[in-house]
């Protein structure tokens, strides 16, 4: 028989003014089971959580209802309270009679009715509820890095010095990513290499780091604490330990007309390469696509000419499988291509470039060493043309609906550059607002206005028009004058929308972690968990959660580390024990539920059953891993055999909630 | 401002006025801006404004070529072209209804122009 206790809470005059709980505590006491019921002025004080342990030590309860606050606010308060009295944690149930009743409700004879129901609904609850106890899930001490930009290399660097082992995966041949493409950052202008090397080497010599170039993530499996992850190395031909990266063989190797993309395709690499002089590996990479000894067997020069006999005509992908606890995304963006936009003639006319492109041509290492030349007849230009939002706030197919959020600035420093450097060069920038926000970058903004004297015109360009002299006709708005616009131009710079790695959206599906309509990876709360996927054990770094800049990246790499590190710290993992199960005689294998499983916990087992004949049959059943199911219900409500059941939330006890309403 | 006129023309058009983002777009690519008095990214402002009748008594509602680049460049889908030619549609019917019958039009429909350039010029040349 059980023995219940119903506890109401006045919460001060929260409840009690507009409940009568006397009245509740009166009536509840004549619920089926309960032996006591209760009312106290604040049951959540030290004085009230004491009622109810004494309660249950003097009348050996076997269940609890407290009439309260939303189960939000304190239930893991009764819970302990009720634990620490020896009864299990989950044989409480919360009424709420505040947020849902007393808050809501003016009439105190309605609203002590409509209390008085929700707390029966309770204890019928309480009667069919059975102790749960919390599984330990063992954690993997060594986190995964996806992503080897400066967001991952710095959120491998902070969980490297907090101890534990961490591997980053890079697409590329080295690690880097765009800030290594970028000359000058912004708003203090110093050079993006000199401090992105650093962190580059610190990576690469960190003995717990361990860095898998030209690698991605092929396959996912396991939850949080223990997950299975299987690398794909690509084969780069080339043996990564042997290679001295003396960088002989791309002088020697004959095939030299390749576009070199670091450079953004402004000029040529040869097939056997090393991306730029600090890559992290410096190890040679071979593109398959163009080296003629892997396409038509006849060259071999870099072999012939390596004297740590690196070069491997014959190596295959290869893949490695390893255990880690944590997982941090951080896959970066790609400006959008514009291929689209016949109107800025950016396919017609080589004069016309990307920011990032205008990045490769004024940096040291870059096509012209440095030298601003126009890439159409390496002259100097004497008038540039800047558009802003090429692809960003559009609401069309071609563009994105959101603001890239920094553009607006790297395109001031770009201008304020020019002037810096080329003071006889006339520079426009066309802009519809000029957004700022962010410590010393409106003064940054003002600067290449009042210092600089760059020309800002608020405007859109419309049409973009190469001519026959070279020149290029830019035709505008000045919205201000309220004039149309022609400058002769011998540059234009597209500040082009960003997005996320194309790689972003598969990943996703691998790791079961949600993407909002822009492929950017979803944060569990956006004001509050703003570095972790509502998924368990992986977490959100830099631009692939959202545009961001460098000192924002930076700052969500570190909190994405220190929620990893907060993970791997631990020895093992307290799991919610309200999750669901599968009764396996009642499954039929139809997937359902698996197909629904936001969180990839149902996995589908054969398993051998005795027959009432006496004959077995190996039958398809579900199988949830209780350490990743989150406990949400979405497969016992897909379930059409009633097979699926949720712990703590199991059909009988919903059922029996609706009863006691309805009664 | 006259708010069924404005209402009239946004129902006309079927463009919603708000979405206009300022960019100027459309003003930048038009071709007969210097015609005009008043540009593309003024009507969707006027109209918004609900100052009707001055776009109604300028000469700019003639000058519009209905090319359309306006509504193929804007990167917010305002269609200024539209919002124009319905001011116009508000000019023509207060001057006392269409020149043309309607049941003439589709003898005169050719598949290459778009069939609002050809309303559009009946309604300017026709008689």
């Amino acid at each position: 028989m059980q023995r219940i206790g119903v506890f109401v809470c006045h919460c001060g005059t929260n409840i009690a003014a507009t409940v009568d709980v006397k009245a509740v505590a009166e009536a509840l006491g004549h619920e089926p089971g309960v032996v006591i019921s209760q009312d106290y002025q604040y049951m959540c004080s030290e004085s009230g959580q004491e009622l109810v342990k004494n309660a249950i030590k003097e009348q050996k309860l076997t269940g609890v209802v407290i009439c309260s606050c939303s189960p939000r606010m304190h239930e893991n308060t009764f819970r302990k309270a009720a634990a620490s009295a020896g009864l299990n944690p989950y044989l409480v149930e919360i009424a709420n009679i505040r947020e849902q009743c007393s808050w809501i409700h003016k009439d105190i004879a309605t609203a002590t009715e409509k209390a008085i129901i929700l707390g029966r609904t309770a204890v019928a609850k309480v009667h069919l509820n059975t102790p749960l106890n919390s599984m330990e899930s063992p954690v993997v001490k060594r986190a995964l890095v996806i992503g080897g930009g400066i967001a991952g290399i710095q959120t491998a660097l902070d969980i490297a010095e907090a101890g534990f082992d961490v591997d980053i995966v890079e697409k590329q041949p080295t690690i880097g990513g765009k800030m290594a493409q970028i000359d000058k950052t912004f708003p203090t202008l110093d050079c993006a290499a000199c401090i992105l090397t650093p962190k580059m080497v610190e990576a690469s010599q960190n003995e717990r780091i361990t860095i898998h170039s030209f690698s991605e993530v092929a396959d996912v499996k396991g939850f949080v604490g223990n997950f299975t992850v299987k690398i794909k190395k690509k084969a780069r031909f080339v043996d990564e330990t042997k290679c001295t990266g003396c960088g002989l063989c791309t002088e020697k190797c004959p095939m030299k007309k390749v576009p070199n993309e670091f450079n953004m395709g402004l000029d040529n690499r040869s097939a056997i390469y090393i991306p730029f002089a600090q890559a992290v590996p410096k190890v040679a990479t071979i593109d398959p696509n163009y080296c003629m000894m892997l396409k038509t067997g006849k060259c071999g020069v870099c072999s012939k000419v390596c004297s740590a006999g690196a070069i491997d005509y014959k190596q295959q992908d290869t893949f490695i499988e390893q255990q880690y606890g944590a997982i941090v995304v951080a896959t970066g963006f790609n400006p959008i291509n514009l291929d689209k936009y016949d109107e800025f003639a950016y396919n017609q006319c080589p004069d016309v470039v990307t920011s990032l492109e205008l990045e490769r041509l004024m940096n040291a290492a870059g096509p012209n060493g440095g030298t601003l030349l126009r890439p159409s007849d390496k002259t100097h230009p004497h008038t540039i043309v800047f558009v802003q939002c090429v692809g960003s706030r559009c609401d069309d197919e071609k563009g994105k609906p959101y603001c890239s959020k920094i553009c607006c600035m790297y395109t001031a420093k770009h201008a304020m550059l020019i002037r810096e450097k080329y003071p006889d060069t006339e520079v426009y920038v066309f802009y519809i607002d000029v957004r700022t926000p962010g410590k010393n970058f409106d003064e940054f903004y003002r600067r290449a206005v009042e210092q600089y004297n760059v020309h800002y015109i608020k405007g859109m360009v419309g049409k973009v028009t190469p001519k026959s002299d070279g020149k290029i006709d830019v035709q505008a708005s000045d919205l201000l004058a309220n004039e149309q616009l022609h400058i002769n131009a011998d540059m234009v710079v597209l500040a082009a929308a960003i997005e996320p790695d194309k790689t972003a959206r598969p990943l996703a599906t691998m790791l079961t972690t949600q993407m909002d309509t822009n492929d950017f990876f979803t944060e569990a709360h956006p004001k509050l968990r703003p570095v972790e996927s509502a998924t368990a054990g992986i977490f959100l770094s830099g631009a692939c959660q959202g545009p961001k800049d460098i000192p924002e990246t930076v700052a969500q790499a570190s909190a994405a580390a220190a929620k990893a590190i907060g993970l791997l710290c631990k020895n093992s993992i307290t799991c919610n024990p309200c999750v669901a199960h599968s009764d396996e005689l009642m499954c039929n294998g139809c997937s359902s539920c698996e197909k629904v499983c936001p969180y990839g916990a149902i996995t589908y087992i054969d398993k051998e059953f005795r027959m009432p004949d006496r004959t077995t049959k190996v039958r398809r059943v579900a199988s949830v891993n209780p350490a990743v199911c989150q406990g949400c219900g979405a497969c016992t409500v897909a379930c059409p055999s009633g097979a699926m059941d949720l712990s703590g939330f199991s059909n009988s006890q919903i059922m029996a909630e609706v009863d006691a309403i309805c009664k | 401002m006259n708010k069924n006129l404005k209402e009239q023309v946004l129902r006309s058009s079927g463009v919603n006025v708000l979405k206009c983002m300022r960019c100027g777009k459309c003003s930048a690519t038009c071709p007969s801006y210097d015609e005009m008095e008043y540009h593309p990214h003024q009507f969707v402002y006027m109209v918004e404004k609900g100052d009707i009748e001055t776009l109604m008594k300028s000469e700019s509602i003639y000058k519009c070529l209905t090319c359309f680049a306006c509504v193929e460049r804007c990167p917010r889908g305002v269609e200024p072209a539209k919002v124009v030619e319905a001011v116009r549609l508000a000019a023509v019917r207060q001057q006392g209804g269409n020149h043309l019958e309607p049941t003439d039009i589709p003898a005169l429909l050719d598949e290459d122009l778009p069939q609002q350039a050809i309303v559009t010029a009946m309604r300017k040349y026709a008689k």
